[in-house]
């Protein structure tokens, strides 16, 4: 039991050593030097060396890594040569915007996506089934930028129930912040909604053709409590997959959506950073966004122990 | 045989819808199971007997379509309302599967699926349910009870498995038991344990059994009627050791001939019935064994028989059924048999 799990993480663990190493080999992709790039072409040649002494980039690609490597495991991922902040300080201060945005429209996605799937397999290609597979294809047809401003449009202007754009920090009340939140989660959920409806039906579909199901409900057990003790669990697989990908994903790619909502999240700080070419912080967002997501996938695959007990059989045989 | 029949099948008809046409699964069979007593229900893969036990349960798919009548205790189960039905799946009939290793749930624990009939369907204490878990595996033999209750169904072998299914139809003490191909999935050495196992429980319960199965050697010792189903037509119903002595129907007739005896000369050719089952989806008029029967004429086709007594609590659907008293010989001489 401990040695698969062990196993996993230090498989984790080498990927995220290969993604920092490529991250900090970006400084040294870009033409020219970092400084340079940093500085503009104005910068006299002084300047350039001094920033790229002050960087560790005149020292050679190994060294650059493990001075960063050995920085970043302190909590240290420098300083940004542009606003002179910790590249740290600017991640914390941003990751509670991005990750409450995830969260919400992660759960948002799951709740009503079960809900979908459990009403489409119950009687598949039934009206009921038809219709939420015609929902479901628009949502995933629609992309965020397409949704947002429609959300935006409806819901805040006409209808008046939302802030147009705008963040209100936690700290100023729940309500408001969880009001401010929830558009902008539901412009990012509509897709996963859609993709995990999908695919939690089709494993439903399947589950509910099992022998183990027509034996729950020889034994007198309600179609609703077959439904919600015998079959979901053993068809949330792949739903568990998608979700864990997907929450990785959007902790980093939810660039768009903070963009036109105008949240102050690491989306935002992503995108001001390569429009300033700020690369320490870009460096930074990237490394961080990376090991996020490596964690949440390593997290994901440990979980499937936890839905079925055979795989921790085994694990261990 | 005293009171009337525990369940009463009526003129049922099973008809499900598929690519290649409607495919009449059960097409008119009538039926009784005795209190107390065991029926065995035999015919080759495609009769019609597990769709019919899928009937009684209420398991077909939505797009089969059924009509007669299933009469359990008086009441028609096809046109109860779906709450009183509830009343009578599980605690008045239960099922045992052909696959164990299908039917138990693989990511729940052996004492929920064992006791959650008794909590939901008899509101019995969670404690209480436990108790009785350990009597019932106790029962059905499956040693440690303790431990096998926290098992998941993986960590189980296929016999034991089969053992708690039983230990899980007994659970909320059902008057009708039906077993549909219990043993198949299952090693032979195995198989004739939950067999007598079955029968056992049967008789210490008093309660009612229905075997299903494609095997005649299942159902031989260990019913006390036996029916036999043909292309989704019954073709023949009696005492058990009445059919199997002396079968009427041309179709149990030459089934019991093609089946090889223990004591069977080498290299005696194995009799067949030659010829395959009639198409489901369009079967022939009258008698469905016409295309392979020696006997047939043309009133074997209109009007077709017919269910008729043809001996002491003996019916065979045969317009010319075989002499009473003309005993199957099984392929290679030998008398023994079963």
């Amino acid at each position: 039991m401990v040695l698969p799990v062990l196993s996993r993480i230090g498989r984790s663990l080498l990927v995220v050593l290969l993604v920092t190493m490529a991250v900090v080999l970006l400084m040294s992709l870009a033409p020219g030097s970092a400084a340079e790039v940093i500085l503009g072409e104005a910068a006299t040649p002084e300047a350039v060396a001094a920033l790229n002494a002050k960087l560790g980039l005149d020292q050679p690609l190994w060294a650059q890594y493990l001075n960063w490597l050995g920085d970043a495991v302190r909590g240290d991922l420098g300083e940004s040569p542009v606003t002179g902040q910790p590249v740290t300080e600017a991640i914390v201060e941003r990751l509670p915007v991005t990750l409450q945005l995830a969260v919400m429209a992660l759960l948002l996605a799951l709740v009503v996506s079960v809900l979908l799937a459990v009403a489409s397999a119950v009687r598949p290609n039934s009206l009921v089934d038809r219709a939420i597979n015609a929902v479901s294809s628009v949502f995933l047809s629609v992309p965020a930028f397409i949704a947002g401003p429609l959300l935006i449009y409806v819901f805040a202007l006409q209808l008046g129930w939302f802030p147009v754009t705008g963040w209100s920090r936690l700290s100023d009340g729940i309500g408001p912040n969880l009001l401010g939140a929830l558009l902008p989660a539901i412009a990012i959920a509509l897709t996963e909604i859609a993709a995990f409806h999908r695919v939690l039906r089709a494993d439903l579909i399947g589950t509910l053709r099992e022998d183990f199901v027509g034996a729950a409900r020889a034994k007198g057990m309600s179609g609703a409590y077959v439904m919600l003790r015998h079959a979901l669990r053993p068809s949330s697989f792949s739903l568990v997959t998608l979700a864990g990908i997907n929450l990785g994903r959007l902790i980093g790619g939810t660039v768009i959506v903070e963009s036109l909502f105008a949240l102050p999240g690491l989306g935002q700080l992503l995108a001001t950073s390569i429009v300033t070419r700020d690369v320490v912080t870009v460096q930074g967002v990237v490394a961080f966004i990376a090991v996020v997501y490596v964690g949440v996938n390593t997290a994901v695959d440990l979980s499937y122990r936890l839905i079925d007990p055979r795989i921790r059989k085994v694990a261990t045989a | 045989m005293s009171a009337e029949p525990v369940l009463q099948v009526r003129n049922l008809r099973a008809h499900i819808g598929t690519a290649r046409g409607v495919v009449r699964a059960v097409d008119d069979v009538s039926l009784d199971v005795d209190r107390a007593q065991a029926l065995g229900v035999v015919g080759e893969s495609g009769s019609g007997k597990s769709v019919m036990a899928k009937a009684v349960m209420g398991l077909l798919p939505p797009r089969a379509a059924c009509s007669g009548e299933v009469l359990f205790e008086g009441r028609d189960l096809l046109s109860l309302p779906r709450k009183e039905r509830a009343q009578i799946w599980g605690k008045q009939i239960a099922m045992v599967f052909q696959d164990p290793g299908r039917s138990l749930n693989p990511v729940v624990r052996i004492e929920r699926q064992l006791t959650e009939g008794m909590r939901r369907l008899l509101g019995t204490s969670r404690s209480e349910a436990r108790g009785k878990a350990l009597e019932l595996l106790s029962e059905v033999g499956v040693p440690d009870p303790e431990r096998r209750l926290r098992n998941y169904p993986h960590e189980l072998s296929g016999g034991m498995r089969q053992r708690v299914m039983i230990a899980i139809a007994l659970a909320c003490e059902p008057d009708l038991l039906i077993a549909d191909e219990p043993t198949t999935a299952l090693d032979v050495t195995i198989q004739r344990q939950i067999l007598d196992l079955l029968r056992r429980v049967q008789r210490d319960r008093g309660m009612s059994l229905v075997l299903i199965s494609h095997d005649l050697a299942v159902v031989a010792g260990r019913t006390d009627r036996v029916a036999v189903m043909y292309a989704g037509r019954l073709a023949e119903v009696g005492a058990t050791r009445s059919v199997f002595d002396s079968p009427r129907h041309r179709y149990t007739h030459a089934l019991l001939e093609a089946t090889p005896a223990l004591d069977h000369e080498r290299n005696a050719p194995l009799r067949l019935i030659p010829g395959s089952l009639p198409d489901p989806t369009d079967p022939p008029p009258g008698c469905r064994f016409t295309a392979r029967c020696a006997q047939v004429e043309d009133d074997c086709r209109d009007p077709g028989p017919s269910m008729a007594l043809v001996g002491a609590d003996h019916y065979a659907a045969c317009t010319r059924p075989v002499a009473a008293g003309d005993v199957p010989l099984p392929v290679g001489g030998g008398s023994g048999g079963r």
